[in-house]
C-alpha cells in the first residue's frame, strides 16, 4: 500500500516558479520511457490486448452477441443446459452452451462483462471524484478539515469494502421504495462500491498536494491572488495524475471483483440481467451436477479481465515510478 | 504524551460512537426482523404483538439510547435468530475466527516474505516474473471462487481434507480450540489458505517494492563496498530494514483480515464470527448484526491505538508533530 | 492425549457395549440451518421441529404418509357428552430424561404454556378454552366450538415435565424481547427417544439414544450427529467426500449427480407444500406498471391469458429437473379437499393468450414488477425468472425483483407487491387452512397472506363455516364448492408441488416425510 504512495513524492520540477502549465504525469506518460518500458514487457502487451478484446466485446455485445439473454420474451427454457457446441432442443446452436433458462452462456457473458465492466468503471470513478476532491481540500487546507478527512478515511480503510458495500447497500434497501429498488440495484451497487474505495485516492491526492503546496510556485500563484481552485485543478491536480492513474486501473479490478463477491453474497444486480459475479454466482450451483460451463466460462472471463487490467495497473505503477525502473 | 493519548481516545470513542449509529440505524432498516423470527402461519395481530414487545414500535432515538446503554454494558440483547445473549454467541464464534486469521496470517508472512524476497533479489528473472504475475491470479481471483475451486479439488476429488467446518475441537474451558487434534488442524488448512492468498499478495509486494528501495540504499552499498557477503547484506541488512513496516501492515491488516472472513467462512462453513454475521445478515438478526459491527469497529480502534501509541514513542519526531492530527 | 492404553481401553469398552446393541450406528445428519432453539414452544418453525421431535414428544404425530398416529396419547376422541371437549388417554409408564414420570398434569402444563402469550404456538391453540387433568392419564380440552380437526394442531406441540420447568424458572416462554435468557433454550428435558450430550449451535449438536424410551423397538441409530451446513455446494460436497452421512436439503440440480455416485444414494418424495404466484386484484392501477388507469390483472380475461402462456411441464422439466409435481390447484395432494379434476392444468396455448391480452384491451401487453424471494423455496428465483420469459412471449414485460425472505413476505403480508411468487404448506392437511390465510378477504385473523388482496364475501361466509361444522359430508361439499369458486376466479396461479429429496450413504434408508419432518428413529441400515 505504501507503494502507492511513494511515486507522488517524486515529481521532477525545475520549471520556472509560475509556470502556466508544469508538465504533468499524462504528458510524461505519452513521453518515450513509456512506450519502451511497454514494447518490453511482452505481457503488459498481451494484458492490454486482452482487456482490449473483453471491452470490445462489452461495447458491442448489442451487435455482435449471437443473442440476447436479457430480452426473456426470446429465450425458450425447453434450450436450457444444453452443453457447449451443441445444437439444443429448439435447433439453435450453441458455442458456449446455454444455462438453466435455456441462455446462450456467450452472449450472457458478452452482455455481463459490459454491466461488471460499467459498475467498476463507474463506481472507480465515483470513488476517484470523491477521493480526488477530498484528498485536495485536505492537502491544501490542512487543519481542523485535514485531520477529519483523514480520519474518515482511515476509519474507511480499516473497514473491509465488502462489509462497507454491505451496509450501503442495506441503507439504500431501507430508503428506496421496494417497487423502485431493481431499476435502482446497478446504482446502488454503483455508489457502494465507490464510497468504499475512496479513501485510497484521497490519501495519496492529499500527500502529494502538501508536496506540491509547499512549491514555490504555488506560493507564488497565491500572492498572485489565483483562486484555490484553479491552483489546484491546474497545477497540483497534473502531478498527482500519476499515482491516481495507478490507483484507478487497479481499483478498477477491485471493483469488478467487489461486485461479483457482492453477488455472490446475494446483493448484486438482478439475475434477469447478470454481470459477471451473478452468471458465477448462478453457476456454482451447477458445479457438482456436470453442467459446468455454466460456471467456467464466465469464472474465466472475470479472472481473464481482472488479471489483465491488474497486470496493466502493476506496469503503469513501475513504469511511471523511475525509482523502481 | 498523556494529552496525546487522551485525544487519541476521544477520537477513538467518536468513532465508536458513528459506527454504533451506523450499525444500528442500516440494520433496523434491513428488511423486517419479525417477518424472520415467525413461521409462516403466525397470524399479524400476533406479529404486532412481538413487534411492541421487541420494543420495534418506539422512537428511533429511544431504540437507538437503548442500544448504546446496553452496549457500553457488553450487552447486545438477545439474537433474534438464535435466541441466546448475543454476547456469549460472539464469544464463543470468536476463537475460530482468531485461529484462522492467525493461520492465514502467518501463512502470508512467511510465504509473502519469501516470495518479495526472492522477486526482488531475482528482479528481471523469469521465475519471479511469472510469480509477480501469477501473484496477480491471487488477487484477480474472488475469494469465494477459490474457496469452492480448492473444496472441489481437494475435499470431493482428492479427498485429502475435510470441506466443511473445524472438525475435533478441545474445549480449553475459555477457549475452544482446533489446533490441538489432528482433524482440526486439517480443518484449517483450505480456509487459512483460501483467506491468506490476497494478504499473501500485499504482503509480497510489499516486500519486494521495500527491498529494492532498501538495496538501492547507501548504507547497503557501503555494506557491499565492505566485502560482506551476499547473504549477510540480503537477510542481515536489507531484509531486516524491510520487516518493520511489514509487520506494522501485517498488525493493521489482521483486523481486516478478521472482516474478510466472512466470505471464507460461508464458503467452509467455518463457524466464525464472519459466518455467524452472514447468517445473521439473512435473517436480519439485528442485535447480532449490530453487535459484529460493533466487534470488528473496535478490533480496528484497538489497533489503531496500539500502533499510534508505539510510534509515538518509537518515534520522537511525532512529538513535535502530534498536533498534526492524522499520520 | 490419547495414549495407546486408553485407546484399547475404550475400544474395549466399546465394544462390550456393541454386544449389546448389535448395531450401534452413528449418523451424521447435515441440513442447511440449525433448529433456532431448544424451548420446544417459542417458534413455530419447521427445522426447530424436526429437531424437537428427537427430543420432546408430542400427544398426537405425523406418518409419512400423513396420517395422525399415536404418539404420547394412545386415544382421542370427543367426549360423548360435549361435543366441544376433546378426551385425550395417554400412554402410560413413559418416564422423562431426568427419570421423572409422564402425567396429564405435564399435559396440562404443557398445552397451558404452549397456548400462553408469548408462545409461538399460540394460533394453533386459539380456540381452546381450559385443559383439565381428569385423572393420571386422562386430558380434557375445553374448546370454544366443536372443532373437529383439533388433533390435527397439535403435531408440533411438545410435552414438557412440569416439575423441570418449574425447578429451572421455564414455566413462561422466553421472552427475548425483555433480553432474558433461557434456561430451556439451550437444555431440555423430553420423553423422546434421544437425549441431547451436547450442542454447539449452528456448528454441531450430538442427541444419543435414549435407553429408557417407551417404544418396543429400539431406533437402529443409536447416535445422530446434527451438522447445519448452510452453502449447497459445501453441504454436498461433504457427503460426496463421506464426511456427513445423510444431507436433507439437496439442491434438485444434484439429484442426478448424487443418485449415480457410488456409495450415495438420494430418496425423493412429494413435500405437502405448493409453490404458486399471486396477483393484485382490486380497481386500483399496479404500482409497478405502464397502465396507470386500471388494474389489468383485475380483467379475467388476462388472468386466463397468464394461466395460458405458462408452461408448467417445461418449468418441471428444466428448472426442476423433474423434482416437482405440475399442478393447477393450490392445493397439495395430502390435503382433504383436493381432486384429480382441481389439479388438472390445461396445456400452454401462446396464441389463444394473446388472442386473450388483445380482447382484454392490450394488444401490446404491460410491464409489471414480479417480486420472488431467493432463499425460501427450491429454486424459487429460477421458477420466477422462467415466468418472467413465458409471460414476456405473450407480450407482459416482467421486471424480476429477487429478495430473501425475511425481505419479501413483508411486501406479501403488507400488501405492498403487485405480482409476487410464495409457497404455501399445509400442516393440518385440510382446506380450511388454505382458504383462511390465502383466500378469505385480509381481515384481522383471516387472510394474512391474501396479498393479491382478494375478497369475495359470499365465500368468506362459507370459509368461516368450516370451522365449527360438524357434519362431515356437508363440510366436504362447501369445501368443494369453494375450490371451484377459486378455480373459476383463477385467485391464484399454481406452478407445482414440491418434491423433498433427501441424499444419503447408501446402506441407510431414510423416507422422505410430506413435511419435512423425518425422524431419524426411522433409518433403517443394509442394502
Amino acid at each position: 500500500m505504501s507503494e502507492l504512495n511513494t511515486p507522488g513524492t517524486a515529481v521532477p520540477l525545475e520549471q520556472s516558479p509560475i509556470a502556466p502549465k508544469p508538465p504533468g504525469r499524462i504528458r510524461q506518460a505519452l513521453d518515450s520511457d513509456i512506450v519502451y518500458s511497454y514494447t518490453r514487457s511482452p505481457v503488459t502487451i498481451i494484458a492490454s490486448i486482452i482487456a482490449l478484446l473483453l471491452i470490445l466485446m462489452a461495447v458491442f455485445a448489442p451487435l455482435i452477441a449471437p443473442y440476447n439473454p436479457f430480452n426473456p420474451a426470446s429465450l425458450n427454457l425447453m434450450d436450457g443446459f444444453t452443453p457447449p457446441n451443441s445444437t439444443s432442443f429448439s435447433g439453435n446452436y450453441f458455442a458456449l452452451g446455454t444455462d438453466h433458462q435455456g441462455r446462450d452462456v456467450l452472449s450472457t457473458i458478452m452482455y455481463g462483462l459490459r454491466v461488471s465492466l460499467f459498475v467498476g468503471a463507474l463506481a472507480t470513478l465515483f470513488a476517484m471524484a470523491i477521493g480526488i476532491s477530498l484528498g485536495l481540500a485536505a492537502g491544501y487546507n490542512g487543519g481542523t478539515l485535514d485531520a477529519v478527512i483523514m480520519r474518515i478515511a482511515d476509519i474507511q480503510l480499516s473497514f473491509p469494502a465488502i462489509l462497507i458495500a454491505l451496509l450501503i447497500f442495506g441503507i439504500a434497501r431501507g430508503l428506496i421504495p421496494p417497487s423502485q429498488q431493481e431499476g435502482a440495484a446497478v446504482w446502488v451497487l454503483i455508489v457502494a462500491i465507490g464510497l468504499s474505495n475512496w479513501a485510497q485516492f484521497a490519501r495519496t491526492v492529499r500527500g502529494a498536494t502538501m508536496v506540491e503546496r509547499q512549491k514555490d510556485y504555488v506560493s507564488a500563484a497565491r500572492i498572485m491572488g489565483v483562486h484555490p481552485i484553479v491552483i489546484l485543478v491546474r497545477h497540483v491536480l497534473p502531478n498527482v495524475m500519476g499515482p491516481v492513474l495507478v490507483i484507478a486501473t487497479i481499483g478498477l479490478a477491485l471493483a469488478i471483483i467487489e461486485e461479483a463477491t457482492l453477488s455472490f453474497l446475494g446483493v448484486g444486480v438482478p439475475p434477469t440481467q447478470p454481470s459477471l459475479g451473478t452468471l458465477i454466482r448462478i453457476g456454482q450451483q451447477f458445479l457438482f451436477s456436470g453442467e459446468w460451463w455454466i460456471l467456467l466460462f464466465p469464472a474465466i472471463t472475470l479472472i481473464l479481465l481482472a488479471l489483465s487490467v491488474n497486470l496493466l495497473g502493476d506496469w503503469l505503477r513501475d513504469a511511471l515510478n523511475p525509482k523502481l525502473r | 504524551m498523556l494529552a496525546f493519548i487522551l485525544r487519541r481516545l476521544a477520537q477513538s470513542v467518536i468513532v465508536m460512537l458513528v459506527v454504533a449509529l451506523i450499525a444500528f440505524m442500516v440494520f433496523r432498516y434491513v428488511g423486517d426482523p419479525i417477518a424472520s423470527m415467525v413461521g409462516v402461519d403466525t397470524r399479524l395481530e400476533d406479529q404486532e404483538i412481538m413487534r411492541d414487545r421487541l420494543g420495534l414500535n418506539d422512537p428511533f432515538y429511544v431504540q437507538f439510547g437503548r442500544f448504546i446503554g446496553n452496549a457500553v454494558r457488553g450487552e447486545f440483547g438477545i439474537s433474534y435468530r438464535l435466541q441466546q445473549p448475543v454476547s456469549q454467541l460472539i464469544l464463543e464464534r470468536l476463537p475460530a475466527t482468531i485461529e484462522l486469521a492467525f493461520a492465514s496470517a502467518l501463512i502470508a508472512l512467511v510465504f509473502g516474505v519469501g516470495l518479495g524476497v526472492f522477486t526482488a533479489l531475482k528482479r528481471g528473472s523469469w521465475l519471479s516474473g511469472f510469480i509477480m504475475s501469477a501473484s496477480l491470479v491471487g488477487v484477480s481471483l474472488p475469494t469465494f471462487l477459490i474457496g469452492i475451486g480448492l473444496i472441489y479439488i481437494f475435499a470431493v476429488e482428492l479427498q485429502w481434507l475435510p470441506s466443511f467446518g473445524r472438525g475435533q475441537t478441545v474445549d480449553l474451558g475459555f477457549w475452544r480450540t482446533g489446533l490441538l487434534t489432528e482433524s482440526g488442524l486439517r480443518s484449517l488448512i483450505l480456509p487459512a489458505i483460501t483467506l491468506s492468498l490476497f494478504q499473501l499478495t500485499l504482503i509480497m509486494r510489499l516486500v519486494r517494492a521495500e527491498m529494492l528501495e532498501v538495496m538501492r540504499t547507501e548504507y547497503i552499498r557501503f555494506a557491499r563496498a565492505r566485502g560482506l557477503s551476499q547473504r549477510a547484506i540480503h537477510f542481515g541488512h536489507a531484509l531486516k530494514n524491510t520487516l518493520v513496516p511489514v509487520i506494522t501492515i501485517t498488525g493493521l491488516q489482521l483486523g481486516s483480515v478478521i472482516a474478510f472472513a466472512i466470505v471464507t467462512e460461508t464458503v467452509f462453513q467455518w463457524p466464525g464470527v464472519g459466518s455467524l454475521f452472514i447468517n445473521s445478515v439473512q435473517v436480519v438478526d439485528v442485535p447480532v448484526m449490530a453487535a459484529y459491527l460493533m466487534f470488528i469497529a473496535l478490533v480496528f480502534v484497538v489497533i489503531n491505538l496500539l500502533v499510534d501509541i508505539l510510534y509515538y514513542v518509537v518515534d520522537p519526531r511525532l512529538r513535535v508533530d502530534a498536533a498534526g492530527g492524522a499520520k | 492425549m490419547t495414549s495407546a492404553l486408553t485407546r484399547i481401553g475404550a475400544a474395549l469398552l466399546a465394544s462390550s457395549i456393541l454386544v449389546s446393541a448389535a448395531s450401534a450406528e452413528t449418523v451424521r445428519w447435515a441440513r442447511a440451518s440449525d433448529a433456532l432453539t431448544l424451548d420446544p414452544h417459542s417458534q413455530n418453525q419447521g427445522v426447530t421441529h424436526n429437531f424437537a421431535h428427537h427430543i420432546y414428544e408430542t400427544l398426537v404425530d405425523r406418518d409419512v404418509e400423513g396420517n395422525l398416529q399415536p404418539r404420547l396419547a394412545t386415544e382421542w376422541a370427543v367426549s360423548e357428552e360435549d361435543p366441544t371437549v376433546w378426551v385425550f388417554t395417554l400412554r402410560q409408564g413413559v418416564t422423562f430424561h431426568d427419570g421423572a414420570e409422564f402425567t396429564a398434569e405435564d399435559v396440562v402444563f404443557s398445552l397451558d404454556r404452549a397456548r400462553s402469550e408469548k408462545s409461538n404456538m399460540r394460533q394453533l391453540h386459539v380456540d381452546v378454552e381450559s385443559v383439565t387433568a381428569v385423572d393420571d392419564h386422562t386430558v380434557e380440552v375445553k374448546m370454544a366450538g366443536p372443532s373437529p380437526l383439533y388433533p390435527n394442531n397439535l403435531t408440533n406441540t411438545f410435552i414438557m415435565d412440569k416439575t423441570w420447568s418449574e425447578a429451572n424458572d421455564v414455566v413462561e416462554v422466553q421472552d427475548y424481547a425483555a433480553g432474558e435468557d433461557n434456561y430451556a433454550v439451550r437444555n431440555t428435558n423430553g420423553t423422546g427417544p434421544y437425549v441431547l450430550t451436547s450442542r454447539e449451535v449452528d456448528v454441531r449438536s450430538v442427541l444419543t439414544l435414549n435407553e429408557n424410551h417407551w417404544a418396543e423397538e429400539a431406533p437402529a441409530v443409536t447416535e445422530i450427529i446434527y451438522l447445519p451446513i448452510a452453502e449447497n455446494a459445501t453441504r454436498i460436497a461433504a457427503l460426496l467426500s463421506g464426511e456427513v452421512d445423510i444431507v436433507q436439503d439437496v439442491p434438485v440440480q444434484d439429484v442426478e449427480r448424487l443418485s449415480s455416485t457410488d456409495g450415495i444414494k438420494v430418496e425423493t418424495g412429494p413435500e405437502n407444500r405448493v409453490i404458486y404466484f399471486g396477483y393484485k386484484f382490486g380497481e386500483e392501477p399496479l404500482a409497478s406498471s405502464n397502465i396507470t388507469d386500471r388494474n389489468p390483472f383485475n380483467d379475467p380475461l388476462v388472468r386466463e391469458a397468464m394461466h395460458l402462456a405458462i408452461d408448467r411441464d417445461a418449468i418441471q422439466r428444466v428448472v426442476m429437473r423433474g423434482q416437482s409435481i405440475p399442478t393447477g390447484v393450490a392445493n397439495p395432494p395430502f390435503v382433504a379437499g383436493w381432486t384429480e379434476e382441481l389439479n388438472a392444468y390445461s396445456a400452454p396455448d401462446l396464441e389463444r393468450a394473446r388472442e386473450l391480452l388483445a380482447e382484454a384491451g392490450y394488444p401490446d401487453g404491460f410491464t409489471v414488477t414480479l417480486d420472488t424471494p431467493n432463499n425460501r423455496y427450491v429454486n424459487d428465483e429460477a421458477i420466477s425468472q422462467a415466468v418472467v420469459g413465458m409471460l414476456g412471449q405473450i407480450g407482459i414485460q416482467v421486471t424480476l425483483a429477487s429478495r430473501p425472505v425475511a425481505q419479501h413476505s413483508p411486501l406479501v403480508t403488507s400488501n405492498q407487491t403487485d405480482f409476487y411468487l410464495l409457497g404455501w404448506g399445509v400442516p393440518t392437511f385440510d382446506s380450511a387452512y388454505v382458504f383462511n390465510d390465502l383466500i378469505h378477504t385480509k381481515d384481522g385473523s383471516y387472510g394474512a397472506y391474501n396479498g393479491g388482496l382478494y375478497s369475495n364475501p359470499e365465500l368468506d361466509e362459507m370459509i368461516q363455516s368450516l370451522g365449527t361444522e360438524v357434519d362431515t359430508a356437508v363440510r366436504d361439499a362447501t369445501v368443494a364448492e369453494i375450490w371451484a369458486t377459486v378455480q373459476e376466479d383463477r385467485v391464484l396461479l399454481p406452478i407445482h408441488n414440491q418434491v423433498l429429496a433427501y441424499a444419503m450413504r447408501d446402506d441407510i434408508t431414510l423416507a422422505v416425510h410430506p413435511e419435512n419432518q423425518p425422524m431419524l428413529t426411522t433409518v433403517t441400515f443394509g442394502e
